[in-house]
């Protein structure tokens, strides 16, 4: 069987960034597999700017931020193969994957890098009653009518959630003619950027309405229109509150979800929370020498954030193919025995999860980025990380929210001064 | 005197700004928690800008359309200008990133450029 040092699953922002990486750490053998029929993932239809403010110090579109690394991939000549599919990962990293020239294939690697980004929480999690019309789309998937095929899906709009896919595409159906009548989103507070409200939504005269839910869709060939309700605080709709919008399209935007049919099958182990693989310090999951990055491990906001994330994986990844081509050469006994000291990062108080969930002190990087993100909106409130009882970050956040990532970085000199320590804390304190 | 509420864009504070004006002239912005929002709320209430981003169809390609963007910001009233403008616009594949598509779009001295890469068709 043929074999390769690192495949990566997504030709995505997180495999880019993974591939070029570990292509920089050393490694030449490795190979992007991508379902789709060019790098790039899902920025190729976010064609909106606002990406890359933080790697490039500049303001650039999906595809051109996927542009700078689709190049960077092909000028270090690393391979990847498009239209893709990859069916299949044992928990012996056997990675099986079909296209038209070569029909069904296996590659035995020694890495796996998991890249595959998320998708669009679907209606039928939703529970709208009523019948099934056409003219209602993911707020992606009219995303991917509108940029990439040039189809506009209808003339009348009414998009049900506002995050940032919603509002963007509330923008986008409005220049390219069509009427957005409201945007209705069941949370208290949007789980978009300040910026996308004001000018996707503001700048159009597109009204949001916060604690509205969509409780009928009325039509049953097609959408004709939908009735809004408000809700009290259990998200239950309040009698009285409805209101009718005609519209020919309903999108949705109500969440994304990482893609992970693929890790499920070969074993690894995922967090109810994020929906991702449960990993340690190295981006590492369960299964050694299987490493995750980007959207399929959590959510995010920030493309900026899955390619320096992705970095790392590569690294890692690089560094175990290295480790392990050793093996056996140097008898490095001695470190074998000592027993690992792993330490459990803990969320709590009002901090959902943590990436990473363990760290081995020994394997750390000199710093080491913990992201997680808070369940609420908090205001003046404190980010707190505590070394089993002792308190030793305490940063002042003016504003917190469900809808952007936050960060707190550990050095592995500071850890090193804990031989005994087992918990890190990270939580939201009101002082 | 003429009173504005915006939203500040600066951060996810999002401070609601208001901002005073007397004839055109801003004369106090409050709400804000730091210069930042100062600075946009003075630019945002006397000239308003926006990139404009949006695709125009394409022939000869291997896709139907290629996504572009003003080259640099053009004034918020000119949005549905440069959006009509562009639904008339056809290019003729291969196109390279940077590529002008359109030269001063809606008369705002502002270029149209690809923002994206198209292959000819084979
Ligand atoms: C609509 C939208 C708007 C956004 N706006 C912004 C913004 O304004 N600014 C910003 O910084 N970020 C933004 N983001 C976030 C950013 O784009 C994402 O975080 C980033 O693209 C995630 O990268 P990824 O590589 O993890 O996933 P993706 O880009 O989804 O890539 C995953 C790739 O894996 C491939 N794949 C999946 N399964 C398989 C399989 N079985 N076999 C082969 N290939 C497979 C997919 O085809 C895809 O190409 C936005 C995201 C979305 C969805
Ligand atoms: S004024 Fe300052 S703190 Fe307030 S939203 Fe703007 S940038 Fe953020």
């Amino acid at each position: 069987m043929r074999t390769c040092d690192v495949v990566i699953i997504g030709g995505g922002p997180a495999g880019l960034a993974a591939a070029v990486s570990a292509k920089e750490n050393g490694i030449d053998d490795i190979l992007i597999l991508e379902r789709d029929r060019e790098l790039g993932g899902i920025l190729n239809q976010c064609i909106h700017n606002g990406f890359g403010l933080h790697t490039f110090k500049e303001e650039l579109t999906g595809p051109e931020y996927a542009g700078r690394f689709i190049e960077k991939v092909k000028a270090l000549e690393v391979p990847y193969k498009l239209n893709t599919m990859v069916l299949d990962i044992s928990n012996e990293k056997i990675v099986t994957a079909m296209n038209k020239e070569e029909g069904l294939f296996q590659i035995q690697a020694k890495t796996v890098i998991l890249a595959m980004g998320c998708r669009e929480r679907s209606r039928g999690a939703l529970n709208i009653p009523g019948y099934r019309p056409a003219g209602v789309f993911s707020a992606g998937t009219a995303q991917r009518l509108v940029n990439m095929e040039g189809y506009m899906p209808g003339k009348e709009v009414v998009i049900l959630g506002s995050g940032d896919i919603g509002l963007i595409m509330a923008r986008r159906m409005t220049l390219e003619g069509a009427k957005v009548n409201v945007v209705a989103e069941l949370m208290p507070y949007s789980g978009g950027l300040k910026r996308n409200i004001v000018q996707c939504l503001d700048d159009f005269d597109i009204p949001l309405k916060l604690s509205h839910t969509v409780v009928e869709i009325k039509g049953k060939e097609r959408v004709e229109g939908i009735t809004l309700a408000q809700v009290d605080s259990n998200n239950k709709p309040i009698p009285g509150t409805e209101e009718f919008y005609s519209c020919d399209t309903l999108l949705l935007s109500v969440g994304l979800i990482p893609e992970n049919e693929l890790s499920r099958g070969m074993g690894v182990e995922m967090s109810p929370i994020t929906s991702g693989p449960i990993v340690n310090e190295s981006l590492e999951t369960n299964i050694e020498g299987v490493f995750a990055c980007g959207n399929v491990l959590h959510v995010h906001d920030l493309v900026d954030f899955v390619s320096e994330e992705a970095k790392a994986a590569g690294k890692n990844a690089a560094e175990y193919v290295k480790r392990n081509e050793n093996v056996g050469q140097v008898t490095d006994s001695g470190t074998v025995c000592l027993e690992e000291q792993v330490i459990e990062l803990v969320p709590t108080d009002g901090v959902r999860y943590t990436v990473p969930s363990t760290i081995r002190v020994a394997k750390m990087a000199e710093e080491l980025t913990v992201r997680f993100r808070v369940g609420a909106v908090y205001r003046n409130a404190f980010i707190g990380v505590y070394f089993d009882e002792e308190r030793m970050i305490h940063r002042k956040r003016l504003m917190m929210a469900p809808g952007e990532m936050e960060e707190v970085k550990l050095k592995k000199e500071q850890l090193g001064k804990y031989p005994n320590l087992q918990k890190i804390t990270v939580k939201v304190e009101a002082e | 005197m003429e009173q504005k509420n915006l939203t500040c864009i600066g951060c996810p504070l999002g401070c609601q700004l208001t901002v005073e004006l007397e004839n055109g002239e801003v004369i106090s912005v409050t709400g804000n928690t730091c210069k930042r929002g100062d600075d946009y709320a003075r630019k945002e209430v006397t000239s308003p800008t926006r990139i404009v981003t949006s695709t125009v169809k394409v022939t000869g390609g291997n896709v139907p359309t290629v996504s572009v963007k003003t080259k640099s910001d053009i004034p918020k009233g000119k949005i549905f200008d440069c959006a009509k403008a562009l639904k008339e616009v056809m290019v003729q594949a291969p196109i390279a990133i940077g590529d002008v598509v359109l030269e001063n779009v809606a008369g705002t001295g502002v270029d149209i450029v690809a923002t994206k890469g198209v292959e000819a068709s084979v």
